[in-house]
């Protein structure tokens, strides 16, 4: 395979006319690497906090989510209610992840939780989140032991809780979080960003929800 | 898939004719481009994002080898593999030693265009593995043993009813024997059938919208979630990728997210925009063992340093084609192969030969709505007359259309002699079509006059003689 490598890579050096890039132009492309330049700033991704949530929630709404908003004290009791008001059974797969610990499920005590992975045959997954993205309106999370990828997909219904403190304006922001927790070439094995239910148009252009992954999708915003 | 470009005009005759194509093409014509228009209207910095969409991938492209070299190495840092395939077949070969390996039975296929281009899926039966479309419309037409007729919205030509009888015929045996007639238990029930295949199947095998050197990661935009269940469930994921779908960074990435779902289908965002990177880390509970992307180039690195270059910018919207007068009046599928419309016009061509596809760069008006929306902003109708060059420079044009092209071009050259003729055939036509006002029929212009009128021209001369009179005045 090694020569199919050089037969590409030799196939485009011939066709730009010049050998391997080296020298200054070599030193240019890496200093892009290290430092990315930022595209032209979006100013609707360039609010303070209280406008980012605001429109955040707004984004996430006309996406087809559904928000709360409310203190950590009611996280439990809004989930309950939640499924309660959509005719939703209270056995619910769990994200493991500490973030969630926080709450007192306990308090819920017709709510049936199993922590792990999402199962194909789960109605309701709960799951935090690694970032919200006001300039969309769109959920960000990152694979790993405390949040399995299935937990985002195979359920019908995807209640997500997201701290006020984790919006932040544009995809740029997200980026910098993820360099900073994981490192700068250390990504998670999955990184999902998702802009409400999943959807298809591809039946005459008309937008179902919940073509293979959920399809309704709650979002706790918690101010904290 | 056997390209039928070269009978690209029987397949116009065949597509104008078909009711079904036509009731479900009056809808695509109003549907994406109205909300493409308001969703680039709600950001008011959406040019001067395709300004910068266009210099990062023309910046991709001037070091192309370099930041595939450098995705590969990030890949190979997380565990994950890359294989370099120069031809289509070097690919299929490729991804079927993939599946053996694993003694697959079974692939969960994501929407993928590079492999319809590389025509996997025939290639993977034959071996004795079926490959699943998992995307809603590509599955519609696998069980119909038809091609995608439009890059994001494989089923656009089809209607519901058609679906509904498609999945009664399908279903059937899986004991779903109730005909359907409302979309939401169509999604429902291929939800339900395909949730199952999910679970079973040994690999995933996804496309790529873009590859992202500076983290070796492959970034996919969907909105099922299916290809998300296709890299998560499977134990082995498999990315086919051609080789222009590499990006320096994620800032890069988040500029051309920006402009690639406005100008597809004009949402704000895709439901799922993903990021993998390897396979499944220590501790995770779930994803694949194995992670491995093939680099496809197929005629691709011959493209670069050409006229024809700008080409390699496109992201796959499909904008050109929800534009495009032609494609609206004919549907994807009259163009022949797999990508249709503009920029299938310009990508055509160079994959199957210019011999083969000659008739799609001739296929267009040149009106330019598909260069004014496209997001890296790619001259297609520039780059379709390039072909139209190449193909008179070839003979491949017929004889007769040569003549009248060299008649022209003589006439042209002579300005007077060019004002002289076109005064008197103007004059002669305004005076015997003056009664009707029209031509039924003309000698040398059948093609034109057996579908409609030729107007006859007005009193007051050829349109240099008026202009020269106007400028006098």
């Amino acid at each position: 395979m090694n020569n199919a490598r050089s037969q590409i890579l030799g196939g485009i050096r011939r066709a730009l006319h010049r050998g391997e890039v080296s020298g200054a132009a070599r030193q240019a492309v890496e200093g892009r690497l290290a430092s990315p330049p930022l595209g032209p700033a979006v100013a609707r991704a360039r609010l303070g906090q209280a406008d980012k949530i605001a429109l955040f929630c707004q984004w996430a709404e006309t996406n087809n989510a559904t928000v709360a908003r409310v203190a950590p004290a009611e996280v439990p009791g809004e989930v309950t209610a939640y499924l309660a008001r959509n005719n939703l059974p209270a056995n619910v797969a769990m994200a493991p992840s500490p973030l969630l610990d926080g709450y007192d499920w306990t308090s819920q005590r017709m709510l049936s939780i199993r922590r792990g992975r999402g199962q194909g045959s789960d109605q309701v997954s709960i799951t935090g989140a690694f970032a919200g993205i006001a300039e969309t309106g769109t959920l960000v999370t990152a694979s790993g032991p405390d949040h399995p990828v299935t937990l985002n997909l195979l359920p019908d219904t995807h209640v997500v809780v997201l701290r006020e403190a984790d919006i932040v304006g544009g995809y740029e922001e997200v980026w910098a979080r993820l360099r900073e927790r994981y490192g700068k070439d250390r990504m998670p094995r999955t990184v999902n960003t998702i802009t409400g239910p999943s959807r298809t148009g591809d039946i005459e252009q008309t937008i179902e929800l919940g073509a293979h992954g959920p399809r309704r999708m709650h979002i706790l915003v918690v101010h904290e | 898939m056997e390209s039928t470009a070269h009978a690209f005009k029987e397949n116009v005759g065949h597509a104008l004719a078909d009711p079904n194509l036509q009731d479900s093409l009056a809808k695509l014509k109003v549907g994406f481009s109205e909300r493409r228009r308001q969703a680039a209207e709600r950001l008011p910095e959406f040019e001067a994002l395709r300004d910068r969409a266009r210099d990062i991938k023309n910046h991709t492209l001037a070091h192309l080898d370099f930041y595939l070299e450098e995705f590969e190495r990030k890949v190979i840092a997380l565990g994950g593999h890359v294989h370099w395939a120069p031809t289509a077949a070097d690919a299929r070969h490729i991804i079927a030693e993939l599946c053996r390996s694993v003694g697959a039975r079974t692939v969960a296929k994501s929407k993928s265009m590079v492999a319809e281009e590389i025509a996997l899926n025939d290639y993977l039966e034959a071996m004795g593995i079926a490959p699943i479309e998992t995307d809603l419309g590509e599955y519609i037409i696998q069980l119909r043993h038809e091609p995608p007729s439009h890059i994001i919205a494989p089923a656009v030509h089809l209607t519901k009813d058609q679906v509904a009888d498609t999945f009664l015929e399908h279903h059937g045996k899986l004991g779903f024997s109730k005909r359907l007639t409302e979309r939401n238990d169509l999604v429902a029930e291929a939800r339900y059938v395909l949730r199952q295949k999910f679970l079973d199947a040994d690999v995933g095998l996804t496309g790529a919208n873009f590859l992202v050197a500076e983290t070796g990661s492959s970034m996919l935009v969907t909105n099922e979630g299916n290809a998300d269940l296709s890299n998560t469930l499977p134990r082995m994921h498999i990315v086919l990728a051609s080789i222009e779908k590499v990006i320096p960074t994620l800032e890069d990435a988040a500029v051309l997210l920006r402009v690639l779902a406005r100008s597809a289908t004009g949402q704000e965002s895709s439901a799922y925009t993903t990021l993998n990177t390897g396979p499944k880390r220590p501790g995770d509970l779930d994803g694949p063992e194995q992670y491995h992307v093939v680099l496809l180039d197929n005629g691709r690195s011959s493209v670069l340093g050409t006229e024809m270059q700008d080409i390699l910018r496109c992201i796959r919207c499909g904008a050109c084609m929800n534009h495009c007068p032609v494609y609206g009046a004919v549907g994807g599928h009259a163009y022949g192969w797999v990508y249709p419309g503009p920029m299938g016009a310009v990508l055509t061509p160079q994959l199957v030969g210019v011999e083969e596809a000659s008739n799609l760069p001739n296929a267009s008006t040149f009106c330019g709505r598909c260069e004014s929306v496209c997001p890296v902003r790619i001259p297609l109708p520039k780059l379709m007359r390039h072909w139209r060059e190449r193909e008179f420079e070839k003979h491949l044009t017929p004889r007769a259309w040569r003549q009248g092209m060299a008649l022209w071009g003589f006439l042209a050259r002579r300005p007077a002699l060019y004002r002289g003729l076109t005064a008197v055939a103007n004059r002669m036509l305004a005076l015997f079509g003056r009664a009707e006002g029209r031509y039924r029929a003309l000698p040398l212009a059948g093609g034109w006059t057996r579908f409609r009128d030729f107007p006859a021209p007005q009193p007051g001369g050829t349109f240099h003689a008026q202009w020269a009179k106007k400028r006098r005045a």
